[in-house]
């Protein structure tokens, strides 16, 4: 590895970090921005002005958010995510409960994901205009043009409901054995799937499609290379970088942008801790949960420029 | 003494009318106007009543693992009674915890951890504390505790969800091992019902941490995950012998409504609580469920602000309220979820209620003959509604579609639900509000009519009824309470401009495998109090 590489991943890694803390700042004035405060809304309806500041002084709220900010930040920096004052308990432990739950939701739906959309993808490339490809490419349109909440819907109806093969809820007792466990996966596990392998078949198809008509592969076919050696040989090592790319984006929003499905299924996953915090105006919640959303964000997004760059052979 | 639907009052066309508008497609909009055209006749009774009375003669059994769907959850939930405020809250406190008394099916407080409540004046009580009673964790349950479990709702700094009902205890001391003297600022006669809200549960004396919930209650906490679930398990050394009848009850949210019948469809929940009548039909439907309707919970109700215009003019309240048909609007707005009310707020199952005070008929002519004597035929009225106010949209669709054919304009402003409680209620000179059932007359009134309450809603001032209502809190006598809360009831439906047409039914859907829950005014799951009684039949 040349010195010129490791500048360049050096770089997307400082960028990464840029980032992580220009979205610190607006997630933390944003937020900030929210009508109302904690202190009212956990006093709700029957909010006196005394009691509101009272426990706005308990709280700590009562001090500039420019304080606040940097205690905030140091405190992430020291592994101290802060305190939530709804739940009166650690951010960290709620986050603790759930983050759990959403990794192995996006683990589970990233190893189905990405084998099967790539195959499905690159296959489509291979037998280009045949049957296959074009029942491949109309289901994934059809697919993408349903919304997810519909399909889960649908899916719950039919699966729970009418057949009662499945449980309706991905709520796990806490007593289950692995059988109970797989059951409460299929649907929400399906529903991603379906919604994130679409993209990733067309573009990984058009990426190679692409390169197909590129003058190293014309010139792999008048040496007599099959489809399939064309393809697999030369055509997917430079299609590498947009479906990386491609795989990256469909899968950032794994963690935090599955809401429809924890909702519909009442999994207990980040999402919705999210959303409680920011209709409860729990700060340090919504604060932490963005940035761990962000965080993810930017690991897969820098993994995928590091892999783009390590994969371009002019760069090696 | 609980308040039954009379379902003979409401014939099986009426039924049928509006559930073949629905099958043949109509929308929720279409049925109003088809009945507001007066297609439909008068109505009384919930559609869905009754269902949930068979329950109550069959034999408790022993043990199972109970599952039930709450509708909200947040990792607000909490086991601290100072912060309990949601419903599954008040669930929380009624499974772990017990109060020293409870408040039965008429309001009527029933002793719990106390044995008698005792007091001359109604300002210095004693209260006697049951002997022999256990926390979880062993500790006996002695006046020290239930001293310490008030004070917290007392308590400035702990900003106390009860705080408003609390502060009137200006003293609370024991005066030994098994007795607990209160003072109050002034006569209360109410305070053993106060006593039996949910906030005021007794946990042990010192007790910051509430990660676990250490109370008297039929269930000891097994997770307690904010926001995620609630589990709690039976109570070996429970006090009471005849209660407690599952092994073990958990409880979480599912917030969306379909999610929430899917799962009781498939059998992944026993209680559904507080479905909606969209879902009554297929729960309906189904022969493995049933729904248990409760006639209270809250009610919302039209408000004329009588110190602005045109509420100043007494002949537009008597034109509103000749013209608010509650039939209409308890058929095809609640479609049977609810029951038509009489203008003032204390419920029918409450033993206070006057059943003498009638609410005037629906009469479109003299309507009109009023609001010409006001002069404001023809003449845009605006009327403020929200979602904020639980059906008040379709309420004041009703009333619209009525007013147009005598020719009064009403101009219906649908508000956002977001503000509606800061911006618009009771500052708007006509709108809609929402009141949710509380437990006492005096609460009630104090909070809702009293001549200087902030939530006056449509600024009634009356020194009479100030005067009466200090009377009646300080009575010890019955039967004196009950007259002049009668009398309060007569004088509020009158002269108050806050026009209330029904009381909102909640509706909890359940697997007919459960047993032992009954309706209870309160509002759903039996008032959130379901611990004790409830069973599972395997």
């Amino acid at each position: 590895m040349n010195k010129r590489i490791l500048e360049m991943i050096g770089g997307r890694l400082a960028v990464a970090i840029l980032s992580l803390f220009l979205v610190s700042l607006a997630v933390f004035f944003i937020t900030e921005l929210l009508p109302g405060d904690t202190a009212q809304e956990l006093l709700g309806q029957a909010v006196t002005t005394e009691a509101a500041s009272q426990l706005r002084e308990t709280l700590g709220l009562d001090r500039p958010a420019i304080l606040r900010y940097f205690e905030w930040i140091f405190g992430l920096l020291t592994g101290d995510l802060g305190y939530s004052h709804v739940s009166d308990r650690p951010v960290a432990s709620l986050v603790a409960e759930r983050l759990p739950n959403s990794l192995t939701l996006a683990a589970v739906t990233m190893a189905i994901t990405i084998p099967l959309a790539l195959s499905l993808g690159i296959f489509a490339a291979i037998w280009k205009g045949s049957i296959f490809d074009r029942a491949i490419s109309s289901v994934a349109i059809m697919l993408v043009s349903f919304p997810e909440f519909m399909i889960a819907t649908l899916l719950v109806m039919w699966l729970s409901v009418y057949l009662q093969w499945l449980p309706a809820l991905s709520f796990i007792p806490t007593t289950a054995d692995l059988h109970t466990v797989v059951l409460a996966y299929i649907m929400p596990v399906s529903v991603l799937v379906f919604g994130s392998c679409s993209q990733m078949i067309r573009l990984s198809r058009a990426a190679i499609a692409d390169a197909m008509v590129t003058p190293y592969v014309e010139m792999a076919m008048l040496k007599g290379a099959s489809r399939s050696r064309m393809v697999l040989g030369h055509a997917l090592p430079n299609s590498v970088a947009p479906i990386v790319n491609s795989v990256a984006l469909s899968m950032s929003g794994l963690l935090g942008g599955v809401i429809i499905v924890e909702t519909v299924f009442n999994y207990p996953g980040l999402a919705k801790l999210m959303v409680d915090g920011v209709s409860t105006r729990d700060m340090p919640l919504i604060q932490t949960c963005s940035m761990i959303f962000c965080g993810f964000y930017l690991v897969l997004i820098t993994a995928a420029d590091i892999i783009a760059i390590l994969s371009n052979p002019r760069l090696r | 003494m609980t308040h039954q639907f009379d379902k003979s009052r409401f014939s099986r066309n009426d039924d049928s009318a509006v559930e073949n508008a629905i099958r043949r497609g109509a929308t929720r909009r279409d049925l109003l106007r088809m009945l507001a055209a007066g297609g439909v006749v008068a109505a009384t009774a919930g559609m869905f009543a009754g269902s949930a009375r068979n329950a109550v003669a069959q034999t408790p059994k022993r043990g199972g693992a109970l599952r039930v769907a709450l509708n909200s959850t947040s990792t607000a939930d909490t086991l601290d009674p100072v912060r309990a405020s949601a419903q599954g809250d008040y669930m929380r406190m009624s499974t772990f915890y017990n109060k020293l008394t409870v408040l039965d099916n008429s309001f009527t407080p029933q002793m719990e951890l106390a044995e008698s409540f005792d007091t001359t004046d109604a300002k210095v009580w004693t209260i006697k504390l049951k002997t022999g009673v256990t926390f979880h964790n062993g500790k006996t349950m002695d006046s020290a505790d239930v001293v310490y479990s008030l004070s917290r709702h007392v308590d400035p700094k702990l900003t106390s969800r009860a705080n408003a009902l609390a502060k009137a205890m200006t003293k609370i001391e024991a005066v030994d091992k098994s007795t607990v003297r209160i003072e109050l600022d002034q006569p209360n006669a109410d305070l053993p019902a106060i006593l039996g809200t949910y906030h005021f549960v007794i946990i042990p004396d010192g007790t910051t941490e509430f990660t676990k919930a250490v109370g008297t209650g039929p269930y000891i906490t097994e997770v307690f995950e904010p926001g995620i679930r609630t589990v709690g398990k039976r109570n070996p050394n429970y006090f009471k012998s005849d209660a407690a009848f599952v092994d073990s009850i958990e409880m979480f949210g599912i917030p969306d409504e379909n999610a929430r019948l899917n799962a009781l469809l498939s059998g992944d929940i026993h209680i559904g609580a507080s479905m909606d009548a969209r879902s009554a039909p297929l729960v309906k439907a189904n022969p493995n469920l049933r729904l248990m309707v409760a006639p209270g919970g809250s009610y919302t109700n039209l408000n004329i602000r009588m110190d602005m215009e045109p509420g100043s003019k007494k002949d537009f309240i008597d034109g509103v309220r000749a013209l608010i048909n509650r039939d209409a609007i308890n058929r095809a707005v609640l479609r049977g979820f609810g029951e038509p009310h009489n203008d003032q707020p204390i419920q029918r199952a409450s033993r206070y209620f006057n059943a003498e005070v009638v609410p005037p008929a629906f009469d479109p002519e003299r309507a009109k003959h009023h609001f010409e004597k006001a002069g404001l035929l023809g003449v845009g009225i605006p009327l403020v509604c929200s979602e904020a106010a639980k059906a008040s949209p379709d309420m004041a669709m009703v009333l619209q579609q009525d007013a147009a054919k005598i020719g009064v304009t009403i101009d219906v402003q649908r508000m956002p639900a977001d503000g509606y409680w800061s911006n618009q209620w009771i500052k708007a000179p006509f709108h809609f509000g929402n009141i949710n059932a509380r437990p006492t007359a005096d609460i009630l009134f104090s909070l809702l009519y009293k001549s200087d309450a902030a939530w006056n809603e449509s600024r009634y001032v009356n020194p009479k009824f100030d005067q009466m209502l200090l009377e009646a809190r300080g009575s010890l006598d019955e039967a004196q309470r009950k007259q002049i809360y009668g009398e309060m009831q007569a004088m509020v439906a009158k002269d108050a401009a806050t026009i209330i047409p029904a009381y909102i039914a909640s509706a909890d859907a359940m697997s007919t495998k459960v047993g032992g829950l009954n309706p209870h005014p309160l509002g759903m799951l039996q008032g959130y109090n379901i611990a004790d009684t409830v069973w599972l039949d395997a």
